[in-house]
C-alpha cells in the first residue's frame, strides 16, 4: 500500500500562489516593453524561471513531496543547461 | 489466474505510479529542451531579426493566453485537495473548468495563427522567403514550437476527459486518485512549457 | 555447486501458463515479463539476419574495386538500412529488451515489472517502428542518407526519409517507455532486505541505462521530427538557404546518439558481471566501484557528442572541450575490465561457453575502447574520421561488445529460460568460428581507415584491395559460427534435452533460486534477502 501521508494544500494556497503568478506575468509584461533590451530577456527569463519554481513547488506538490523528486528535478534542470552552455561552446566562438 | 498480474489491486502503489509520471514529465522537458536549444542557438545568430519578428507577436492574446493556462493549473491542483475533502461536486467543477479554459486557450491559439496565415506567414510561405533568414527561423520556430505545445494541450484534454469520467463514475475516489494528481501534473507541464514559451515569443520585441 | 530443485505442488512453467488463450495470442496479449522477453529475442532474431545479409551483401561489393554486385545509390541505401536494423532494431534495444525483461524482475525478487501492460505496449510500438522501418524500402527507395539522416541532404533526398524518421522515432518511444518501466521497477519492486548496495549488477546496468533511454531518446525524437517538419513544410531549422545550421542538426543528433551507445553497452557490461563471477567461483571485485563507474558512464556520456563532429566546422573551443571529456569518459570503462580481470585473478575458472564468450568480449572490447581514444582525441581524429577505422572501432565496441555479451548471456540464461540444455560441443565450436571471423572482418578495417580508405563509399583505390579480401572472407567465416550458433540454439530451445535444474552453473542470484523454467509469477513467496550479493562458499 502506498505511503500517503498526503498532507492536504488548501484551497487558499493554490489561489494565493495564482495571484503571484499573475502579478509575475504582470511584471514580465511591464518589464519588457520598457527599452531595457538586453537585460528585458534576462528579467523575463528569470521571471520565467522564479513562475515555474512556484509552480513546480506548490502545483506540482514538490515541496510537500520526498525529497528525491526534488532531487530528479533539480538534476534534469541542470543538465538541460549543460547541454545549452556545450552547444555554445561551438556557437558562441565561431568565428 | 491471469496474465496480468493483479498487484495493482491487491498493492497498490500510488507513490510508483507518481514516479513514473514525473520520469515521463522528465523525457517531454528534454523533448522540448531540443527546441528550446535550437531557439538558444538561432536566436543568438539572428538577435536583430528575432527582435523586429517578435513585434509581429500579439503581446495581449498571449498574455492571456498564459493567465488561462496559470489559472487552469490552479484548478486542476484544487481538484486534488477537492477529492480528498470527499467532495465530489467541486471536484468534477474543477475539472470542467479546467477542461474549458484549455479550449479557450485553443481557440486563441486559432485565430492568432489564422491572423499569422492570412498575412502570409508560415512555415515555408513565399512571404517568409521575402522576409529572410531570420523572420523564418523565428516564425518557424514559432509554429513548430506553440504547434507541439498545443498538441500537448489536446492530449492534456483528452487525458483530463477520461480521468472527469472516472470521477463521476468512482473509480477515482478520496482514497484512490493518483490518477487524478498525475493528470494533474502532466498538465502543470503543459503550463511550464508555455511559461518559457511566452517570454520566448512575445516579450521580445 | 547444483542444488537440486523442490517443485511446488501445482508448479507450471510460465510457458504452461497460457491465461486461457490459443495460439498466437497467448504470446501477442501476454503481459508477462518473460513472454514479452522472448517476443523482443525472436523479433530481434528475425531483424538480425536481415542485417547481417545486408552486411554480407557489402561485404561482397567490396571484395573487389569497382562495382562488383551493386552501383553505388544502391550500396548508400544498403549501408542506410543495415545501420538503421542494427542501431534502432537490434543494439538499443539489445540486452534490456530480452535479458532486461525477462532476468529484471526475478533478480530483484518481484513478480513482474512495474507497469506489465505499458510493457506490452512497447514491445508492441516496437514492432510497428520495424513495419515503419519496412514500409521505407518500397516506393522511392530506402533511405540513403547512413543511419545519421545528416541534414541537408536528409530532407533533400528524394528517397523515402519520412517513413524511417518516423520508424525512429516510433522505437525511440518504445526504448522511453521500456527504460522508464525499468526504473520504476527497481525503485519500487525491490524484494525487502535487497538495499541498493544487495542489488546485482545486472539491475545496475539496467537501471543507469534506463535514465540515458528516458533522458536521451528524446532529443532524436525532437531532431526527427524537426526533419520531417524540413521535408513537408519546408520549415529551414538546418536549411542554409534559409537560415538554418545543418550542424545544428549534427549536435541534437548526437547529443542522443552518443549516450545511446551507453545505451547499448552498459547492459551488455552489467550481464558480463554476471557471468564471470558465476564461473571463476569468486565474488566479483570491486562491485561499488562497479556501480559508480556504471553511473559515471552514463552521467559523463551525456557531455562528450561533440567528438563525432570534430571536423564538421566547429569552434576551436568545441573542438578541445569535447576532446577533454571524452578522455574522461574512457577512464570509468577502463575500471570496469580491471575489475572483470581482478575476479578472474586466482578464481576457479571453467572454461563453459558463457565464460568463453565473455572472455572474449574483454578482448574484443578492448580493442574497440582504445581504438576509440584514436578517434576521441582530437588531434589523431581528424586523420581517421569517416575513414574505415571508425567503422572498424564501432563493429569491435558495439557488436564486439553487445553482441558478445548477448551471445554470452543468451548462453549463461538459456537453460532457465527454455528448461532445456543446448550442446556444449556446437556452442562451443560456434564461438571459436565466430570470434576468429569477427576479427578477421573488422580488425584490416584498422590499417585500411589508417592507409585512407573511406567508409560509406561502393568503390575504393587499388591499393586497397588485399585487406579488402581478407575482410569479406573473415565475414564469411564469422557468418558461419553465426549459423552454427543459430542452428544449435534453436535446436535446443525446441527439442534439446530438457532440464529442470536450478542452478546449473551454480550462480549466486535469485534467478537460480526459483524453478526451471520459472513459475509465471517467479516466486511462491517473495524472498527476504539477507546476504550481499556474488557470495560463494
Amino acid at each position: 500500500m502506498s505511503e500517503n501521508t498526503h498532507h492536504i494544500v488548501p484551497y487558499r494556497t493554490y489561489g494565493l500562489i495564482l495571484l503571484l503568478l499573475v502579478t509575475l506575468t504582470g511584471i514580465s509584461v511591464a518589464v519588457t516593453q520598457i527599452e531595457l533590451s538586453r537585460w528585458a530577456t534576462l528579467a523575463a527569463l528569470l521571471l520565467a524561471c522564479t513562475k515555474s519554481a512556484f509552480v513546480l513547488a506548490v502545483f506540482m506538490h514538490l515541496k510537500f513531496d520526498q525529497r528525491i523528486y526534488k532531487f530528479m528535478v533539480v538534476f534534469i534542470i541542470l543538465v538541460m543547461i549543460a547541454l545549452i552552455v556545450l552547444t555554445f561552446f561551438d556557437y558562441g566562438f565561431r568565428r | 489466474m491471469t496474465d496480468a498480474i493483479a498487484h495493482h489491486d491487491e498493492h497498490r502503489d500510488d507513490e510508483g505510479s507518481k514516479l513514473g509520471i514525473w520520469l515521463f514529465i522528465f523525457t517531454e522537458l528534454l523533448f522540448f529542451g531540443g527546441l528550446f536549444i535550437t531557439y538558444a542557438v538561432y536566436r543568438h545568430g539572428n538577435k536583430e531579426a528575432f527582435h523586429l519578428a517578435g513585434q509581429e507577436l500579439d503581446v495581449t492574446i498571449g498574455t492571456i493566453n498564459t493567465v488561462i493556462l496559470l489559472i487552469s493549473s490552479m484548478t486542476i491542483a484544487m481538484s486534488t485537495t477537492a477529492i480528498q475533502k470527499k467532495d465530489k461536486r467541486a471536484t468534477l467543477v474543477l475539472i470542467w473548468i479546467t477542461l474549458l479554459l484549455a479550449l479557450a486557450f485553443l481557440v486563441n491559439k486559432y485565430f492568432e495563427w489564422s491572423a499569422k496565415i492570412d498575412h502570409g506567414i508560415w512555415p515555408g510561405s513565399p512571404l517568409l522567403e521575402e522576409l529572410g533568414r531570420g523572420d523564418t527561423l523565428f516564425f518557424g520556430l514559432y509554429y513548430f514550437m506553440t504547434g507541439l505545445h498545443a498538441l500537448h494541450i489536446i492530449i492534456g484534454m483528452v487525458l483530463i476527459t477520461v480521468i472527469l469520467a472516472r470521477v463521476r463514475n468512482n473509480r477515482i475516489t478520496h482514497d484512490n486518485f493518483q490518477l487524478l494528481e498525475n493528470g494533474g501534473l502532466y498538465w502543470h507541464l503543459v503550463d511550464l512549457i508555455w511559461i518559457f514559451l511566452f517570454p520566448l515569443f512575445y516579450l521580445i520585441a | 555447486m547444483s542444488s537440486s530443485q523442490t517443485e511446488p505442488k501445482g508448479y507450471k512453467s510460465y510457458l504452461e501458463e497460457d491465461g486461457g488463450r490459443k495460439g498466437i495470442f497467448k504470446w501477442i496479449l501476454s503481459t508477462d515479463h518473460k513472454r514479452i522477453g522472448l517476443m523482443y529475442l525472436y523479433a530481434m532474431m528475425g531483424w538480425f539476419i536481415i542485417g547481417v545479409v545486408l552486411g554480407l551483401l557489402m561485404k561482397l561489393e567490396l571484395i573487389a574495386p569497382g562495382k562488383t554486385l551493386m552501383g553505388a545509390q544502391t550500396y548508400n541505401a544498403t549501408f542506410t538500412v543495415h545501420g538503421v536494423i542494427m542501431i534502432f532494431l537490434i543494439v538499443i534495444p539489445g540486452l534490456p529488451a530480452v535479458f532486461g525483461n525477462f532476468m529484471l524482475p526475478i533478480q530483484i525478487g518481484a513478480k513482474d515489472v512495474f507497469f506489465p501492460r505499458l510493457n506490452l505496449f512497447s514491445w508492441y510500438i516496437y514492432v510497428l517502428g520495424g513495419i515503419l522501418v519496412i514500409i521505407s524500402l518500397f516506393g522511392n527507395g530506402a533511405p540513403d542518407t547512413g543511419w545519421t539522416f545528416y541534414a541537408p541532404y536528409s530532407f533533400k533526398t528524394g528517397t523515402n526519409m519520412l517513413p524511417a524518421a518516423l520508424g525512429a522515432f516510433v522505437l525511440g518511444f518504445s526504448s522511453i517507455l521500456t527504460g522508464l518501466n525499468f526504473i520504476v521497477t527497481i525503485h519500487r519492486m525491490r524484494a525487502p532486505g535487497m538495499t541498493w548496495f544487495k542489488m546485482p549488477l545486472f539491475p545496475w546496468t539496467l537501471y543507469a541505462t534506463g535514465w540515458i533511454q528516458l533522458l536521451a531518446t528524446p532529443v532524436v525524437g525532437i531532431t526527427l521530427l524537426m526533419v520531417a517538419g524540413e521535408r513537408i513544410l519546408g520549415i529551414g531549422f538546418f536549411d542554409p538557404a534559409k537560415g538554418g545550421d545543418p550542424l545544428l542538426y549534427q549536435h541534437l543528433f548526437w547529443i542522443y546518439s552518443h549516450p545511446a551507445v551507453y545505451i547499448m553497452i552498459l547492459p551488455a557490461m552489467g550481464a558480463i558481471s554476471e557471468i564471470i563471477p558465476t564461473f571463476v567461483k569468486k565474488t566479483i571485485f570491486g562491485y561499488k566501484a562497479i556501480v559508480f563507474s556504471t553511473l559515471a558512464i552514463a552521467f559523463v556520456g551525456y557531455f562528450v557528442w561533440g567528438h563525432h563532429m570534430y571536423t564538421s566546422g566547429m569552434s576551436g573551443t568545441a573542438l578541445w572541450a569535447f576532446s577533454l571529456l571524452t578522455f574522461i569518459v574512457a577512464i570509468p570503462s577502463a575500471i570496469k575490465v580491471f575489475n572483470w580481470i581482478s575476479t578472474m585473478h586466482q578464481g576457479s575458472i571453467s572454461t563453459e561457453v558463457p565464460f568463453l564468450w565473455a572472455a572474449s568480449f574483454i578482448f574484443v572490447f578492448m580493442i574497440g575502447g582504445l581504438t576509440g581514444l584514436v578517434l576521441g582525441s582530437l588531434a589523431t581524429d581528424v586523420h581517421v574520421h569517416d575513414t574505415a577505422f571508425v567503422v572498424a572501432h564501432f563493429h569491435f565496441i558495439v557488436f564486439g561488445g553487445v553482441g558478445f555479451a548477448f551471445f554470452g548471456a543468451m548462453h549463461y540464461w538459456f537453460p532457465k529460460i527454455f528448461g532445456r540444455k543446448y550442446d556444449s560441443g556446437w556452442a562451443k565450436t560456434g564461438w571459436i568460428t565466430f570470434f576468429i571471423g569477427f576479427v578477421t572482418l573488422y580488425g584490416p578495417m584498422f590499417y585500411l581507415g589508417i592507409a585512407g580508405m573511406p567508409r560509406r563509399y561502393f568503390d575504393y583505390l587499388d591499393e586497397f584491395h588485399g585487406p579488402n579480401i581478407i575482410s569479406t572472407f573473415g565475414a564469411l567465416v564469422m557468418i558461419a559460427g553465426f549459423l552454427i550458433i543459430l542452428v544449435n540454439l534453436i535446436k535446443s530451445a525446441r527439442q534439446g534435452e530438457r532440464t529442470t535444474e536450478m542452478n546449473p552453473w551454480g550462480g549466486t542470484n535469485l534467478e537460480w533460486q526459483v524453478p526451471t523454467p520459472p513459475p509465471l509469477e517467479n516466486f511462491e513467496e517473495i524472498p527476504v534477502i539477507e546476504k550481499a550479493t556474488y557470495k560463494f562458499d
